[in-house]
């Protein structure tokens, strides 16, 4: 039954990975604005999909770079 | 008649139709930003929302001061010589395509490397090679495409403040260690003995005990503070039984573990502050690009064309100005300090000051106040005082603008958390007392399981979600609260003062009747070629209320400055001005706005304007006049009163000739009475009683423009709604007392259990959950159904 330590070592190593991920996402700002994104997100195949000329705007367009 | 829309912006195009690329254009301006967008490959911005566009206005000149190295560093958010970022406000943000295009500047020049929207701030984020592209040629080109940024005094040098994102952190922290604890403690409430649970249950403890100490000494510590004040004020608010509970928790918990009597309690102390913390969070509601905290420096302008003894003109900066300076001052430029008028036509649009909504004409010599608009070409002065000494700043310098609102009221929870908090202290003792001499051993076991059973977590709870969820659905109605206090204060006002130009009436003065003999046909028609010449506000509102009549041209025409105009067309002369200019010398009545009409030398009538009432006012009034005391303050003359006193209920009190300071001094005698008044104003001139009054509401045409420092922001289109709304407040109120009754059940039904001494940690991980979600469910449901039946 001694597996229990590893289980336990295992399961709170992930729970403590996803806590870390989240703090990291606020202090980046990710939950100040929680509309724009919902928006940008949608641009992309909408733009390709417009313009003829898909190399050079794709990769300009990008609002995230 | 067909009416044609704008492709560009959506307005109506009337006889102007620019037909440009198969499509409609209202002006000019919208077909050159349809130009640059198409050609620079942008025109995907319409197929994503259609007519999204604003029409550019004319910025000539207008940033000139951003040629200043100074002003641009101060701007800026970041400078290394090469590459600039800067944060720019732009009203006109809206919809998607503005988002879409902003974040393609860098199609329309090179030079931006890239741009970012945060659409609720309607901020936009940009970043540019600043040796290509200046600051001053980045907002023109903004301006050009319709996106004018609004950079006022308020934007410079201010330090930018850091987000506050703690609770959000703690809200993390909360839920991660309620959640790991729900698991660890899951194997102890099904099977209390067994050879599993005793070799691992020390383990189990021990790691609950490590997830609950940041949930205490991080998540928990607000509480702690909050109490720890509030005791050392004597004040016995909520958070002290909360504070009690959470360390009572947390330290029977630690004692139970260390001597092996029980499993302890962390699952419900985590459990606890987690959900205390969720109704914190949706308490939270901010409506980030609406500001409720402004002052006159986001109305002023940053810099202003000085004009040096050598006849040059140079940017200075606003806070540089000195006594004794010239000043030019632009058409459409805000003044920003009291001054002379040297020379130029002064026509000066004071609403924002006095909310009187006319336009006043001076002659040279006469003085100018700090805060007025300059309405027709541009005029020079000289500064009398500097702009913290000028007439309008000054009202910044009252005491009310330093005093926090929140920090004297005493909310509701508070009320209830101090008799609740005396309750269970007593209850707790009781039981002590009884037990000790019963069987003493469970002394301290009912002593700690009273205090942690009765923690008001459900009292807590019910007030955020209620008063959240309210703050939401207001939202939804377009009329904005600051923050959850102020629902509460709007339940108990008693007395409302309302401003009238702006807050009543339209933005307009639109109404217009006309009294005395008839016009003749050709003296119509002069009388609209005559008016048609004129700049004068009230010649072009008269001209816009005339029939349509041939467009024809005068013999002659003359403009006497602050009297009156007059035109001649064949024999026909007609004279459109004040009295005495046309010639009736018996008019008295001087406080109407009244136009007098002469044709031929013989006196004809007179044009009465009339402020425009807003749409339900007369009902808004009665049903408020019921309920409350209602006055009416207004900073203009007391030309309307006889109209007014027809269309509000008898009893109404109406002030006139009021000053911003007069205002103040009103509301604060008022609550010297102990009454709880609500201020409605619009304009930089109710400042003061806004931020003096329990309540302060501005009333907005376009939320997105400024409004002085307020409570909250109301939508004009909804006026007619405000007593609902206060109603809404008071049965929210409602809402609060019955889940004050829910918790009290539940609390009951807990102290059975921990004054029996038989709490079991299963019964309080099971209570302390239910209490709150049912409070949760109950009010969100209730204030739902309320929302729906408002307007």
């Amino acid at each position: 039954m001694s597996v229990i330590y590893v289980l336990l070592a295992i399961s709170i190593v992930i729970a403590l990975v996803f806590f870390v991920a989240f703090i990291v996402s606020v202090k980046r700002g990710q939950y100040d604005d929680s509309y724009t994104p919902s928006v940008r997100m949608l641009f992309e195949d909408e733009l390709v999909k417009n313009t003829s000329d898909t190399n050079t705007t794709t990769k300009k367009a990008n609002p995230t770079k | 008649m067909n009416i044609v829309k704008c492709y560009h912006c959506g307005g109506d195009c009337d006889m102007s139709t620019i037909f440009f690329d198969d499509k409609d254009f209202c002006c000019n301006g919208c077909k050159t930003v349809y130009d640059i967008f198409s050609s620079n490959n942008l025109s995907y911005y319409y197929d994503l929302q259609s007519s999204a566009g604003a029409t550019p206005s004319v910025v000539k000149d207008k940033y000139n001061f951003l040629d200043e190295e100074d002003i641009v560093e101060k701007l800026v958010e970041f400078n290394d010589g090469n590459i600039q970022i800067i944060n720019l406000y732009i009203p006109h943000i809206h919809c998607s395509s503005c988002i879409w295009v902003l974040e393609n500047m860098n199609k329309l020049h090179d030079a931006v490397i890239s741009s970012f929207v945060d659409f609720p701030k309607k901020m936009v984020r940009i970043t540019y090679k600043n040796k290509f592209l200046s600051l001053k040629e980045l907002v023109v080109l903004l301006a050009k495409i319709g996106y004018e940024p609004y950079i006022s005094l308020d934007d410079y040098g201010k330090a930018k403040q850091p987000t506050d994102r703690s609770l959000i952190y703690k809200l993390g922290v909360a839920g991660f260690a309620f959640g790991n604890i729900m698991f660890l403690s899951f194997p102890e409430y099904f099977e209390v003995s067994g050879f599993w649970i005793d070799q691992y249950k020390v383990l189990f403890r021990w790691l609950m005990f490590v997830f609950s100490l940041p949930v205490v000494f991080y998540a928990a510590q607000d509480y702690f503070i909050s109490a720890y004040k509030g005791l050392r004020s004597n004040i016995l608010n909520i958070d002290v039984p909360i504070a009690l509970g959470v360390f009572v928790l947390f330290v029977r918990s630690t004692l139970e573990i260390m001597f092996d009597w029980g499993t302890g309690f962390f699952d419900s102390l985590t459990g606890l502050v987690f959900f205390l913390l969720l109704g914190k969070f949706f308490q939270q509601k901010t409506y980030s690009f609406l500001s409720f905290e402004r002052d006159y420096k986001s109305y002023f302008p940053i810099a202003i064309t000085r004009i040096l003894k050598n006849g040059k003109e140079e940017n200075a900066q606003v806070y540089d100005i000195k006594v004794g300076d010239r000043l030019l001052i632009r058409n459409e430029e805000l003044i920003p300090v009291d001054g002379i008028l040297i020379n130029g036509n002064a026509q000066i649009d004071y609403s924002f000051v006095s909310g009187e909504s006319e336009a006043v004409r001076l002659a040279s010599g006469d003085k100018i106040f700090a805060g007025g608009k300059q309405l027709s070409g541009a005029i020079e002065m000289e500064v009398l005082k500097t702009i913290s000494q000028s007439y309008l700043t000054q009202l910044w310098g009252n005491a009310v603008f330093q005093k926090d609102k929140s920090s004297s009221f005493q909310t509701l929870t508070d009320r209830i958390g101090k008799r609740f908090t005396i309750a269970v202290l007593s209850i707790a003792l009781i039981a002590t007392i009884f037990w000790s001499f019963y069987d003493s051993s469970k002394m301290f076991n009912v002593f700690t399981a009273v205090l942690i059973i009765a923690c008001p977590c459900a009292i807590a709870l019910a007030a955020p979600f209620t008063l959240g969820n309210m703050l939401r659905i207001f939202g939804k109605k377009k009329f904005y609260l600051k923050d959850t206090r102020t629902i509460e204060q709007l339940a108990v006002i008693d007395t409302a003062i309302f401003d009238k130009t702006g807050t009543i009436t339209t933005a307009k003065k639109s109404a217009v009747c006309y009294e005395g003999l008839g016009l003749t046909l050709d003296e119509e028609s002069l009388l609209k070629n005559t008016l048609r010449a004129s700049n004068h506000p009230l010649s072009r509102t008269l001209y816009s209320m005339l029939k349509e009549h041939d467009i024809m041209i005068l013999d002659d025409y003359h403009e006497h400055l602050g009297k009156g105009i007059e035109g001649r067309k064949a024999a026909n002369h007609i004279k459109v001005g004040s009295a005495i200019f046309v010639g009736n010398a018996s008019e008295k009545n001087m406080v109407k706005t009244v136009v007098h009409v002469s044709a031929n030398d013989e006196y004809k009538g007179r044009f009465v304007f009339h402020n425009e009432y807003r749409k339900g006012v007369s009902q808004v009034f009665k049903s408020m006049a019921e309920k409350m005391n209602v006055a009416i303050l207004s900073g203009d003359n007391a030309g309307e009163k006889s109209r007014l006193e027809g269309l509000l209920p008898k009893g109404t009190l109406l002030l006139f000739n009021q000053k911003p300071k007069n205002k103040l001094e009103y509301i604060k005698a008022l609550q010297e009475q102990n009454k709880k008044v609500l201020m409605v104003g619009d304009g930089l001139n109710d400042a003061g009683a806004l931020a003096q009054s329990n309540v302060g509401i501005a009333i907005s045409e376009n939320v997105n423009v400024f409004s002085p420092a307020c409570d909250g922001i109301m939508d004009a289109s909804k006026f007619g709604q405000l007593h609902h709304y206060i109603l809404a407040s008071k049965k929210a109120m409602k809402i609060i007392k019955m889940s004050f009754t829910l918790s009290l059940a539940y609390n009951i039904v807990g102290l059975y259990f921990a004054v029996t001494g038989q709490l079991q940690p299963v019964i309080a991980a099971i209570l302390m959950p239910l209490s709150s979600i049912s409070i949760v469910v109950f009010t969100t449901i209730s204030t739902n159904l309320m929302g729906r039946k408002l307007k």
